[in-house]
């Protein structure tokens, strides 16, 4: 019996891949299994392999296996690519003319008709949920699961096609029960039944943007960000909100800039490329102090890089991009829950400290389905800091009816007005400025609004900045951010295991950098580990820069497109104990 | 009733003696006033450039970003708060450079706002370049032997691009010039309004005199109907775009009309609180 299984399944883009693995998802999630959905696309709108992997366990997974029980195949290519990811004794599920895979005589391959039976019942397309009722067959799961599902998600088109769907399902499963050879065990042993959400992160920005009272959103489409746009032009509008396609990424940063500066709360998503159109009105935000959220979802860079694939290279963008100095806010959820309480606190940072906040996830944080514990919206509450009332604004006003909008203030944070308060009128520009906004270039005033600026966030550390899991005889701490937090804990389960306890560090505050703290963990320890998806091992260069005098760092990166395997991480960890790294960044004491 | 007064600010504008843009304050500054507008329900926002400045030196709520952008700010306002009379401004460098794509966008998306060109066809603030606007051959300071490219037609390509209120006025009228921007504040659409503001230092060419000598107003012809949008075209080409007057008048729904969230209050006066129960709904998608 298995207390986790590692399925997948491949074909041409265009296939219904995506279809099948997320009906299985959910329909598992609902079981009370732990979900944790991949999907591997190419840029391209059909064809092309396509695979969806879904790791289906007991206990919470965040992470691709290292490696895969189970593959159906909708082609020979499926088999070809990715059959040597199987474990030995795994299984290959496809049609009768499908080959062994060359290189894997330890693989066994069930033949199961696939496209047969979904011809036979009307439609190719349904051998996807012949293929769902097989797998569910081995392992050892009722397939009436699906049965609630398949009613609602095809209600609209009729009961005959709800009829051949289910029809489809159990001929599946009956297939899969008559060839099984009855001494591989797939059954998963029981999940505990809990009710639980399966969404992707950017599932849960978007429930965050909604809960926390955005209402304006205009976006330009990128992957991996559209989704949230997506999702939030069904819901906004009917409670009021707007959603925009606008023209370009810059068009849609400066829309979100003045809805805001008019007292919206206000949001737009993009990735690495729309990022960098938005640079100049990041720092427009920051000078002219209008709060601002934007979403970046990484991916694979530069240029257009990988649009489809796993990426963490623009964290040093978000850190320093845009010219000349502001103050910033940046959060990295590291799990779809943690994506969305963090966009709550995102709209309520850039109120707060009226600066823009960017809310970075990745690829795999984006777009990878994941069970979620129900979320708690007694924990949403809306802060919209010194944004004030009309009478608080009509008791600053100064006798030539101006509003002292940036005055100076020990936390460095003035009070704010919105276009259509009386006595409110202020004005506000990119230009350096005065208390009441007008331009002035005079050092001393530059001075003064510059350390007004900086001293909003010079001495903040925001809550939540870090998520520690420490061990008392770990010689070793692991660190990382964003989607490398499941790969990090299954390696530490694995390392645990062959009797090397390990620390884990996630540090999901970037900026304002939360540096005591970190040092405070840091000088626990002797060896740190930094695991991140880039080339040139940006977190690590952050930690030396600010914690630079403590013990050795090492950095692990990985840039090829792919997430971490928890794998890599476990022998990278024997490989340094071992032999000591080359790729060690730094050793200063 | 609103005066001009309640308009004007106490900062004396840092442009030169002369310049056009003056006269595009002033009839801005008379327009809101003859339409009764209260400054603290309306905001003006304004790129980069000499132009740009207009935004700090009108009485009401200003915003000046960056160069190009305007209109892009001036939208997020009003979907933001429709009940404010919202007035983008720029010089030509702002909407028909690096803004063209904006302009365009703006346009055809025909969001409630009223844009001001002040277009003296030539970079004044970065000191004497050429501008989009530029006759060809116009030389300059990056255009030494003169410009190689045609200049941008903004009436043809308002046209073309879906515009429902288009003028072009000139600063050394005032009078007329004002009549243009109140009709464009009251278009319930975008309105553009090019005004023809000459730059008394760098452009030599198209001077207040040339102006008064080649610009024709449509006042004067009784037979032209700016409803139609081919007699409009017809009379921008045949004019070589230097004809004042409304162009072009259309009414169709406006962008913020159409929103599927036109029956709720404006968005910056509704509650932000979504509510436990509607809470629930959106996650159950996700069970």
């Amino acid at each position: 019996m298995l207390h986790q299984l590692s399925w997948m399944v491949g074909g041409q883009q265009g296939e219904g891949i995506d279809p099948t693995g997320s009906i299985l998802s959910k329909a598992l999630n609902r079981q009370g299994y732990f979900i944790y959905g991949y999907r591997h696309f190419s840029s391209r709108i059909k064809g092309g392999h396509s695979n969806y992997k879904v790791r289906i366990s007991t206990k919470p997974r965040l992470s691709n296996a290292d490696a895969l029980d189970m593959l159906v195949a909708f082609d020979q290519e499926t088999i070809d690519l990715n059959a040597r990811e199987l474990k030995p004794g795994g299984l290959i599920l496809g049609d009768s003319k499908f080959k062994p895979s060359v290189d894997r005589n330890d693989v066994q391959l069930l033949h199961i008709p696939l496209t047969e039976i979904a011809e036979e019942l009307g439609s190719r397309i349904m051998k996807n949920m012949v293929a769902i009722g097989a797998t569910t067959a081995i392992l050892g799961i009722d397939p009436s699961i699906f049965t609630d599902m398949i009613k609602k998600q095809f209600a609209r088109k009729g009961d005959k096609i709800v009829q051949a769907n289910l029809e489809a399902i159990r001929k599946g499963a009956e297939s899969a029960k008559e060839q099984l050879n009855p001494k591989t065990d797939f059954t998963l042993a029981p999940a505990d039944g809990k009710s639980r959400l399966l969404m992707m992160g950017n599932d849960a920005i978007s429930l965050g943007a909604m809960a926390a009272g955005c209402r304006v959103m205009p976006a330009y489409p990128i992957t991996p960000a559209s989704d949230i746009m997506e999702s939030l032009v069904k819901r906004l509008p009917e409670i009021g909100g707007v959603v925009l396609q606008t023209e370009d990424e810059i068009a849609a940063v400066i829309t979100a800039i003045g809805a805001s500066y008019a007292g919206a709360r206000a949001m737009t998503a993009t990735s690495g490329p729309g990022l960098s159109l938005m640079m100049e009105a990041i720092g427009l935000s920051g000078m002219t102090e209008t709060p601002l959220v934007i979403v970046d979802t990484q991916r694979g860079g530069p240029s257009t890089g990988l649009p489809t694939k796993n990426e963490q290279s623009d964290l040093n963008t978000v850190l320093y991009g845009s010219h000349g100095e502001i103050p910033r806010i940046v959060l990295a959820p590291s799990t779809a829950e943690e994506c969305f309480y963090d966009t709550v606190h995102a709209f309520n940072y850039a109120e707060q400290y009226q600066c823009p906040v960017i809310l970075m996830t990745d690829l795999a944080l984006s777009l990878a389905l994941q069970t979620v514990e129900q979320l708690d919206y007694s924990q949403v509450k809306i802060s919209r800091g010194k944004l004030l009332s009309d009478e608080e604004v009509a008791a600053l006003t100064d006798e030539n009816g101006y509003f002292p909008r940036y005055a100076d203030s020990p936390d460095g944070i003035s009070p704010r007005a919105m276009p259509g308060q009386k006595g409110g009128i202020h004005y506000v520009t990119g230009v350096e400025h005065n208390e009441i906004g007008r331009p002035l270039e005079g050092t001393a005033n530059r001075e003064k609004m510059m350390k007004k600026r900086m001293r909003k966030l010079e001495n903040v550390q925001l809550p939540n900045s870090l998520i520690t899991r420490e061990k008392d005889d770990a010689e070793w701490l692991i660190v990382g951010f964003g989607s490398t937090r499941g790969p990090i804990e299954e390696a530490r389960e694995q390392l645990a295991a062959d009797g090397i306890p390990t620390s884990h560090l996630h540090i999901r505050v970037l900026a304002p950098f939360p540096t005591q703290s970190v040092k405070d963990v840091l000088s626990r320890y002797e060896r740190v580990l930094v695991v991140e998806n880039n080339a040139t091992g940006q977190l690590a260069a952050q930690l030396r820069q600010y914690v630079g005098d403590i013990s050795t760092i090492y950095s692990q990166t990985k840039f090829n497109g792919d997430p971490y395997y928890p794998s890599e991480i476990t022998e990278h960890v024997k490989e340094l104990m071992a032999h000591g790294n080359s790729q060690r960044l730094s050793y200063v004491r | 009733m609103a005066t001009v007064k309640d308009f004007r600010t106490s900062v004396k504008p840092n442009w030169c003696p002369g310049c056009g843009d003056f006269s595009v304050l002033a009839a801005l500054q008379r327009a809101a006033a003859n339409l009764d507008l209260d400054p603290s329900q309306m905001a003006i926002v304004s790129g980069i450039g000499c132009s740009g400045r207009i935004s700090g030196y009108l009485k009401a709520y200003g915003f000046h970003g960056v160069h190009g952008r305007a209109l892009l700010a001036a939208q997020g306002i009003k979907m933001a708060n429709r009940d404010l009379t919202v007035i983008a401004a720029g010089g030509d460098g702002d909407g028909f450079a690096i803004g063209t794509n904006h302009t365009i966008h703006a346009m055809r998306r025909n969001i409630d706002i009223t844009y001001i060109v002040m277009d003296n066809q030539v970079y004044g603030l970065t000191k004497g370049q050429t501008s989009p606007r530029s006759t060809q051959g116009f030389k300059t300071k990056s255009t030494p032997d003169g410009s190689l490219e045609r200049e941008i037609s903004p009436l043809q390509l308002a046209l073309a691009s879906g515009v429902t209120f288009l003028a072009q006025g000139f600063s050394g009228s005032t009078k007329e010039l004002t009549k243009l921007i109140e009709a464009g504040i009251q278009h319930k659409g975008f309105s553009m309004i090019n005004v023809f503001s000459p730059c008394v230092t760098y452009n030599k060419i198209n001077t207040y005199d040339w102006f008064k000598e080649n610009i024709v107003s449509l006042e004067d012809d009784p037979d032209y109907d700016p409803s139609s949008r081919e007699m409009a075209m017809q009379k921008v080409m045949s004019t070589n775009e230097l004809c004042t007057s409304i162009i072009y008048q259309e009414q169709r729904p406006s962008y913020t009309e159409l929103l599927p969230n036109a029956n709720h209050k404006p968005i910056v006066k509704q509650e932000l609180e979504l509510g436990e129960e509607r809470f629930q709904e959106l996650v159950a998608e996700f069970a």
